[in-house]
């Protein structure tokens, strides 16, 4: 859990600094556009990491929290008038309602039973959305009313009053999951993540904990979903529950790192701008993100299934010489 | 000497097999009970039990005054009465330290607090130095100390140690008699399971006996060498 860094930390600081402002220097909105979008990944990967990474529950169906939080906060805008900076709270609430649900029927199973049952719960989830036609506008979803320059009502036409907001967003769900990664929280799931049965014999209520991680993980994702409603102004069932939504934020977390703290980011960081490649590369070919993630996904899980962050470790302590840190090398390379 | 565990007529089914029948026995304060008998006896299933990790079918097992049969096992553990594992269960991923930790955390809420309690109990069991290895890379001699300190790190009345000599060699094992002798010191009591016969008739100050899930004796480490029933269950027939 904890990790040593070759910079000092005012380096380190100033150099995330000056990444997360430069998108800011351009005027390029379709630059922008991309990097919220990927802030918005790393935000959504930062989410799922609490239950799906620290945690270890593999979580596919993550897209139900998105869209719940979208769909409420829409509908409480475009039909009451609340600000969305307030309706992303009542999101958020749903979210954490429907996740105590699903904990409670699913966080018993294991594994891949337990990856079934939140793909199951999406798929619910978002077929209740597509007929409930007269409320949220069915498959056809809703537009948010546009007020165009409201930052009070969470809009504007400039990207950079999104880029803000989704930088905010990161830096926030960054800290809660570091202030998890430093508590006793934190190293409950890791037991439980590690060995549920030896978690409990040392007093680890397993299922509370679990409980817990998959709330503050729904409810933070259900503020993302707000953030995209208002971004892109206009949701639909496809767009916010589908199935490829969920995998893909599950997807970004592992590749980057599942359980650690910057590899949510760096998943983000390294897959949203390839999509964006791979996308205009390809002339536009449909499909051809999730052949991207498909193939990185298999590739990482044969080369090193702890993602990206433990290639890095490894290449840190390759030029180190052997000494206490020597074991964690030898853990990476005998885990394969 | 009052008594801290109480088994009183335990039985536990599974489907057609009676793993544990009608079983009562104490442990008392400060007091090291052996558990003995022939493989299959259902001495991990009298563990199992008392730990919260297996409902009893009849009977009922009282701890320290309370009834903890019905119990979840993190609760009995917060009661005081904490297990060990047969086939050990270290957090792999973690580091010494955060295993240890993990137990500590029980009673010390804030991370600097665990850690000064688990780095304790590491050198306590002769772990010290090994702090920062990833749990998976010792050796099974170290995964065996590693699977007391984490329990002793919650800061036990009663440990349930199951087995943690096998496989050990004579030196280790030595050593972790001594930690257990040690242990009782401190105020903790223990009940063992062991199969090394030297070794649990040298730490235990009573030794219950069972055999096809029944206690067919119990007494002092000497008496029970030397009863009947006790060598037939070992030895079978001919030898009584």
């Amino acid at each position: 859990m904890m990790s040593k860094h070759t910079l000092p930390a005012g380096a380190r600081v100033a150099l995330i600094a000056a990444v997360a402002a430069a998108p800011l220097l351009s005027d390029n909105q379709y630059l922008l556009s991309v990097a919220v979008i990927t802030l918005l990944y790393a935000y959504l990967a930062l989410s799922w990491n609490i239950l799906g990474g620290i945690a270890g529950q593999l979580s596919l169906g993550h897209a139900a929290y998105f869209g719940l939080g979208a769909y409420t906060s829409t509908w409480l805008f475009v039909h009451l008038g609340l600000s969305p900076w307030l309706g992303m709270w009542a999101g958020a609430a749903v979210a954490v309602a429907a996740s105590v649900v699903v904990g409670l029927s699913c966080l018993q199973l294991r594994g891949a039973y337990f990856a079934l049952a939140t793909i199951a719960t999406a798929m619910v989830i978002k077929t209740l959305v597509e007929n409930a036609d007269s409320l949220l506008g069915g498959p056809r979803g809703m537009e948010v009313t546009l007020l165009r320059d409201a930052p009070l009502y969470f809009q504007h036409t400039r990207k950079e009053f999104y880029y803000a907001v989704a930088l905010a967003f990161v830096c926030a769900a960054w800290f809660v999951n570091r202030q998890i990664l430093r508590s006793r929280f934190g190293y409950y799931l890791a037991a439980l993540r590690n060995d549920q049965e030896a978690a409990l014999a040392l007093g680890v209520p397993t299922t509370r904990y679990k409980l817990l991680a998959a709330m503050l993980s729904a409810g933070l994702t259900a503020l993302g979903g707000t953030f995209y409603a208002q971004f892109v102004l206009y949701i639909s069932p496809d767009k916010v529950l589908g199935p490829n939504l969920g995998v893909v934020i599950a997807v970004v977390c592992i590749i980057g790192g599942r359980g650690t703290l910057w590899g949510p980011v760096v998943g983000a960081l390294l897959l949203l701008p390839g999509e964006e490649l791979a996308r205009t590369l390809s002339g536009g070919l449909v499909g051809v993100d999730m052949m991207l993630y498909g193939l990185l996904l298999m590739l990482v899980i044969r080369w090193e299934p702890r993602g990206l962050m433990a290639i890095f470790a490894r290449w840190r302590e390759r030029g180190r010489p052997a000494g206490a840190g020597a074991a964690t090398v030898r853990a990476a390379e005998g885990s394969q | 000497m009052t008594t801290l565990l109480e088994f009183r007529g335990v039985g536990k089914s599974f489907g057609g097999l009676r793993a544990s029948d009608d079983v009562s026995f104490t442990v008392g304060e400060r007091e090291i009970v052996g558990l003995i008998g022939p493989n299959g006896a259902g001495k991990t299933t009298l563990f199992a039990m008392a730990s919260g990790f297996l409902p009893v079918s009849d009977g009922q097992i009282w701890f320290g005054g309370r009834r903890v049969d019905g119990l979840g096992a993190a609760q009995i553990c917060a009661a005081g009465l904490v297990r060990t594992f047969q086939i050990v269960k270290p957090f792999g991923e973690m580091t010494v330290l955060e295993n240890a930790m993990i137990g500590a955390f029980l009673r010390h809420a804030r991370r600097d607090d665990a850690m000064e309690a688990a780095m304790k109990v590491l050198r306590r069991v002769g772990l010290g130095g090994r702090e920062h290895q990833v749990a998976r890379t010792l050796t099974l001699s170290g995964r065996k100390r590693l699977e007391v300190a984490k329990a002793l790190a919650t800061e036990p009345r009663l440990l349930l140690l199951d087995e943690v000599m096998a496989g050990l060699t004579s030196v280790e094992t030595a050593e972790m008699v001594a930690l257990v002798l040690d242990l009782r010191r401190t105020g903790i009591s223990v009940l063992v399971i062991e199969h090394n016969m030297k070794a649990v008739m040298q730490l235990s100050d009573r030794i219950v006996v069972v055999h096809h899930g029944r206690k067919i004796a119990e007494g002092a480490p000497n008496a029970v060498a030397n009863d009947p029933e006790v060598v037939k269950a070992y030895l079978g027939e001919a030898h009584a």
